[in-house]
């Protein structure tokens, strides 16, 4: 009997419709692509029926995380070249006498949100290991509110000095207290801001005419 | 690295000249597909799909001007205060129950974040404002109405502010509270289309009543 010699054949797999498939989706992700900002720490903030949207620019935010720790963050407004955020550094480095240099007030410009003591910035800015970075993010000591240097009135003060126009956004975290948010919220009051953005998840809901029964 | 793999065995001889076979010319396209897997991972776990939003809310002014005399007076008969404390317990009492001549009730009711709960309490009190703001935008969904969106909610706004019976709230936290329980509460409040509320101090008094109340 004849042996049946099988062919020895490459598969050849057409890979141009998943190609095309590919092409396209990636065209869309990069389209649509608006990037998670990164934050000093993980907020899952509590819902609301609320479909306003965040504001994007000149927006000066403070985050309270689970741990009741509290961060700031300032952008550098809608026109980006007034750099905000160099401006405030700059002004803070020369009345407190940080010492900042070049390069750090750079790496300030170019952050997001902080919290940390104010003699601690320095070291937070020069540090390079992200790790060490994330440490040091301890939160702006709120048991300062009321001394001689409450530093979150401070970062307050200055960023409104900078960009008045900036809306006060508080980005809660749903299980953080209401203690340290009041207490976020008083400092903002002092400093003469009595409208606030809390920033919330949506999550439809609505009241029928039945409820009422 | 795409190299062109062409079969071999170049073009056959045919009456002296060369005929080039004809071929499909194939590209691997392996190291392009991984690139692509590559970006469209990046991009898929880099992007924010829900933009986060916000609602908005402002404080009383903090005026150190105020004394007794020139304090603000609300009507008792339609203020109510929400009183929160730890693990979503909600509480709250009506001024009209407030005995003369005294500023705290003796008893506060509880109600919790159910649907049958605070939420039933408030779209009482507020029956007729939310009433109206509901058959309106009845009408606007069933298009028997056809309104713009701002004109809708200037509409809304108005029917909020005429309303001259209409509850006022005041929400108090005590120092236990979650964040979680005031926008809740909050939120309520754009939920049964109730237009005057104030998140305020919470009196000593009053923690001693959410001490006292059933649990």
């Amino acid at each position: 009997m004849a042996k049946i010699k099988l062919k020895r054949a490459q598969p050849h797999v057409d890979m141009t419709p998943m190609v095309d498939l590919f092409s396209l989706l990636l065209t869309f992700f990069m389209l649509t692509a608006s990037f998670r900002p990164q934050e000093a720490k993980v907020i899952d903030s509590p819902s609301s029926v609320s479909d306003k949207a965040t504001p994007d620019k000149d927006v000066i935010s403070v985050l309270v995380s689970k741990d009741d720790k509290v961060f700031f963050n300032m952008d550098n407004g809608k026109d980006t070249s007034a750099h905000f955020r160099n401006q405030l550094i700059t002004k803070i480095n020369d009345i407190y006498h940080l010492s900042l240099n070049e390069k750090e007030i750079k790496a300030f410009g170019q952050g997001s949100s902080f919290g940390m003591p104010l003699k601690n910035l320095k070291a937070y800015l020069s540090e390079e290991d992200a790790g060490k970075k994330e440490a040091m993010q301890v939160g702006i000591p709120m048991d300062t509110v009321g001394t001689q240097y409450p530093e979150l009135e401070i970062w307050v003060a200055y960023a409104r000095e900078l960009n008045p126009t900036a809306e006060v956004a508080i980005n809660g975290d749903a299980e953080a207290n209401y203690k340290t948010v009041k207490k976020v919220m008083d400092v903002m009051q002092s400093k003469n801001v009595n409208k606030f953005n809390l920033v919330t998840n949506l999550q439809k809901e609505e009241a029928t005419l039945d409820d009422l029964k | 690295m795409a190299e062109i793999i062409e079969s071999s065995g170049s073009g056959k001889k045919e009456g002296g000249r060369r005929v080039p076979k004809k071929m499909g010319a194939h590209i691997d396209m392996t190291p392009m597909v991984d690139l692509m897997c590559l970006l469209i991972t990046f991009f898929m776990l880099t992007t924010a799909f829900s933009k986060p939003k916000v609602m908005e809310i402002t404080m009383p002014e903090k005026d150190t001007q105020v004394d007794e005399k020139n304090a603000p007076k609300v009507a008792a008969d339609r203020t109510y205060s929400i009183l929160l404390t730890a693990d979503d317990k909600v509480y709250w009492y009506w001024h009209g129950d407030v005995a003369e001549g005294q500023t705290f009730p003796a008893t506060i009711n509880k109600t919790d974040f159910s649907k049958d709960g605070l939420r039933k309490i408030l779209l009482k009190k507020n029956e007729k404002v939310f009433t109206e703001i509901f058959e309106l935008k009845e009408k606007v969904k069933k298009g028997e109405l056809v309104m713009i969106d701002d004109s809708l909610n200037a509409q809304i706004k108005r029917i909020k502010k005429s309303d001259k019976k209409a509850p006022i709230i005041l929400i108090k936290a005590d120092e236990k509270t979650k964040y979680k329980s005031i926008v809740s509460v909050v939120d309520e409040m754009a939920i049964c289309n109730i237009a005057n509320y104030a998140i305020v101090d919470i009196a000593p008094e009053e923690v001693a009543l959410i001490e006292k109340a059933p649990k």
